[in-house]
């Protein structure tokens, strides 16, 4: 039915103009509604976090603005919006006011690649996996830049602590990735997830899909910069780390992406471990937009966990962080890949 | 081995801090059973503060119209920033024909105090205290100015009601 919509749409453009100007047009059209996607889905989940750790904390959360505070986080992008962008003198102007579109850039991008549903997904190359991950890492160099550019000592360490962050975990978040994808034997995304009608990945692939799963839920929480792993940020230390000196609107892409990198993660979980828009045993295989129901459900209870572990743990030392990831992810990841490859190699899977 | 069971404990110590912080999530967010949070002006009738609450300095008054103040002024010097002012007079007394200082007025002005609770301490009768009031909210400054001393008030005779 949904699908039914954008063949209609098809068809009228090319009604109107020639085809390679309607393919162009439906490009434009569909970075549009993705940049709508991301700005919602970026408020929907800062509203989420605050109710989320209101509740933690034996709070309320913003519950004035609207039906249960929904409309908080607009007001404050209002607000944001209108107040002023301010700079330091000796900070490096170009890259100071670029840099906060090297994330929300990377963040569309990888987005672009994220299944929906059966029929929403912008995007889909047989590399789809190797692209996520490749693209994903630009946005460290936007964190990077934000924090060399300020020409403020606490954002340096920020930006420098996001280098050794990302170097590390990236290779985490890679691997329990290639876990999977000895699994299933493919890249590309939409056929991840068809793989996974039979059973999802999570169950199929034994011990080491669940070690991998929690491997990739730690690695994907630093890749993320999200607590305990904010070393980033760090308020207690840094002030607010790399983005000290922004601002208004320049700010808000900073945290916009954030947890918009948050739900990026959390899809790639869903997509890899939990059948992507497959609804459990097919239940709701027949309705229409099931699918992104089944999505959106199984995204927003991964977003949860990543929001459990924010209000649980306390963060980690840097020399911590590194002991954690090179000595005790990385090998338990590389004995996990063979293993996976033992299950695959004797028939072992589902 | 300590390296198998470095991984095994801080799992399970992590997932033990996890179990803690989910129950208190599940509870308040199925019940609401332990939410701490006071929703402010929707609550004013029901809200109540505890007893050593410092809201405001309020003066005790029994039940015929008496207080204990014998406008010594005790309060008002010991108050460091002036929010107390006590006009006082003098009349005679009948019975042992000498003049005894009485208040005509105590002025409190609230929009200046810190709650230090100075005065209060200062006072030998006891006679001004604190009240649990919070709810001083006013569009006119000179509201906040009050006289603690009900009108027509006396003093409560010196067979000293121990409080």
């Amino acid at each position: 039915m949904i699908l039914n919509v954008f063949t209609d749409i098809h068809n009228l453009l090319l009604g109107l103009m020639s085809a390679k100007v309607a393919h162009i047009t439906e490009l434009v059209l569909i970075g549009v509604a993705y940049l709508g996607i991301f700005a919602v889905l970026g408020l929907f989940l800062v509203w989420l976090e605050r109710r989320v750790a209101g509740f933690f904390q034996l709070r309320l959360g913003p519950n004035r603005v609207g039906p249960s505070g929904l409309f908080q986080t607009i007001a404050d992008a209002l607000k944001l919006v209108t107040k002023e962008l301010t700079g330091t003198v000796k900070a490096d102007k170009q890259l100071y006011k670029i840099a906060p579109y090297f994330v929300i850039t990377t963040a569309l991008m990888t987005m672009a690649l994220i299944p929906f549903s059966h029929e929403i997904q912008a995007f889909d190359i047989n590399i789809g996996i190797f692209f996520l991950i490749s693209v994903s890492s630009i946005g460290v160099l936007g964190i990077f830049l934000a924090g060399w550019s300020s020409n403020n000592k606490y954002s340096l360490i920020g930006g420098m602590r996001t280098g050794i962050q990302m170097i590390s975990y990236e290779l985490s978040v890679g691997m329990a990735v290639v876990t999977m994808v000895v699994l299933a034997g493919t890249l590309q995304i939409s056929e991840i997830v068809e793989l996974q009608k039979g059973g999802w990945f999570i169950f199929t692939g034994h011990i080491p899909a669940i070690i991998a799963f929690m491997i990739f839920m730690i690695a994907g929480t630093a890749e993320s910069n999200r607590v305990p792993f904010d070393l980033v940020e760090a308020e207690s230390e840094l002030g607010a780390g790399f983005h000290t000196e922004y601002s208004g609107m320049r700010f808000a892409y900073y945290f916009l992406a954030e947890f918009v990198n948050m739900f990026i993660i959390a899809s790639i979980a869903v997509v890899l471990f939990f059948g992507g828009w497959l609804s459990p045993f097919g239940i709701t295989d027949a309705i229409p937009f099931a699918g992104l129901f089944w999505f959106s459900v199984k995204v927003i209870a991964v977003i949860f966990i990543f929001m459990w572990f924010r209000w649980t743990f306390p963060r980690l030392r840097i020399d911590q962080l590194l002991t954690l990831e090179w000595k005790y992810l990385l090998p338990i990841n590389m004995v996990n890949i063979v293993l996976m490859a033992l299950l695959v190699w004797l028939g072992l899977t589902f | 081995m300590s390296y198998f069971s470095d991984i095994i404990n801080g799992t399970k110590s992590l997932l033990t801090g996890m179990r803690i912080t989910g129950k208190y999530f599940f509870v308040n967010f199925l019940t609401r059973r332990d939410v701490i949070t006071e929703q402010y002006p929707d609550n004013l009738e029901t809200l109540k503060m505890f007893d050593r609450y410092r809201g405001e300095v309020t003066m005790y008054h029994n039940e015929n119209n008496e207080h204990r103040c014998d406008a010594c002024t005790l309060c008002e010097k010991a108050c460091p920033n002036g929010s107390i002012e006590i006009v006082s007079d003098k009349k005679l007394n009948p019975e042992t024909q000498r003049n005894v200082r009485y208040i005509v007025k105590h002025i409190y002005h609230l929009e200046m105090c810190t709650m230090c609770g100075l005065c209060i301490e200062a006072c030998p009768q006891d006679a001004i205290q604190w009240g649990q009031n919070f709810h001083h909210v006013q569009y006119d400054r000179g509201k906040l100015t009050k006289v603690l001393n009900k009108p027509g008030s006396t003093i409560m005779s010196k067979t000293k009601e121990k409080k």
